[in-house]
């Protein structure tokens, strides 16, 4: 039922739209809505897509590990796809979020890179996921690659907490804490408002990009049953 | 101003790019099943 709806062109070309509209929105919001910060640069407006892609890099990384449980507990080959296209997902908005916190670092801290907790952290979890596709790659059993993955994909996931709550463990003057508590943002309104614009906007198209990638693996794996079932 | 510029035009091209790519082989494996089919 619900693949169906999915499935359906209308249900995909509306997806699209709604997207493209609230990335324009999100450009807007945090381009002209958001007001300047005290004491900061424009580049602080990076934030606004900085912190959004951060979010849904553990968004794809909690799919792999929600999708790698259910793969162990029913043994269905669905859920192995759920993991695959979250990892996929999950590396290319940790390597958004690694790029766009590189450059902003580069006007604030005079340069690209600083191994410090949160910097080093990340980029050891996109490591161990670029690590969850090689090893995917790597094996040419279906029910073994997904059983080895599921192992890996679960194991890799402690990176995700360790990633988020490093500055807490470990402190660390250089970045800086965006959203300090729900009764302390740390933002004026408006700027609150451009962030939330943002993050439904990429919510959305994460959403879109998911559809698509799960399509390619549910289509693959027609392809080979179709196959099997030839020869 | 360029690093905004920068950042924020990495961003939305990667997820462009990404996002034709996926559904380019969409498109091939749905005409893969096609002629499978037949």
């Amino acid at each position: 039922m619900i693949q169906e709806i999915l499935d359906k062109p209308g249900f995909r070309k509306g997806i699209v739209a709604l997207s493209a509209f609230l990335i324009l929105s999100a450009l807007y919001q945090s381009l002209i809505g958001a007001p300047d910060a005290q004491g900061e640069p424009v580049t602080y407006r990076i934030l606004y897509f900085h912190v959004p892609t951060a979010i849904m890099s553990y968004l794809g990384f909690f799919i792999t590990f929600v999708g790698s449980i259910l793969y162990l507990v029913r043994k269905d080959m669905r859920f192995d796809r759920w993991a695959t296209a979250g990892a996929e997902l999950g590396i290319l908005f940790c390597t958004l979020m690694l790029l766009t916190g590189m450059i902003w670092g580069k006007q604030r801290w005079g340069a690209w890179w600083l191994w410090e907790p949160r910097l080093t952290t990340s980029m050891v979890l996109l490591v161990i996921y670029i690590g969850y596709m090689a090893l995917r790659g790597m094996v040419e059993n279906e029910a073994t690659r997904a059983r080895y993955a599921a192992v890996y994909g679960i194991i890799g996931f402690v990176d995700v907490p360790i990633v988020h709550y490093a500055i807490k463990m470990w402190g660390s003057i250089m970045h800086p804490v965006v959203i300090k508590g729900p009764t302390n943002p740390g933002m004026t309104f408006e700027m609150l408002i451009a962030l939330r614009v943002s993050m439904f906007a990429f919510i959305v198209t994460f959403i879109m990009l998911y559809l698509l990638r799960l399509r390619v693996e549910t289509l693959d794996a027609q392809i080979r049953k179709i196959r099997s079932d030839n020869s | 101003m360029s690093y905004l510029a920068g950042a924020y035009g990495i961003i939305w091209l990667a997820i462009f790019v990404y996002a034709f790519i996926i559904d380019r082989k969409v498109s091939r494996l749905e005409r893969e099943i096609e002629s499978l089919k037949k």
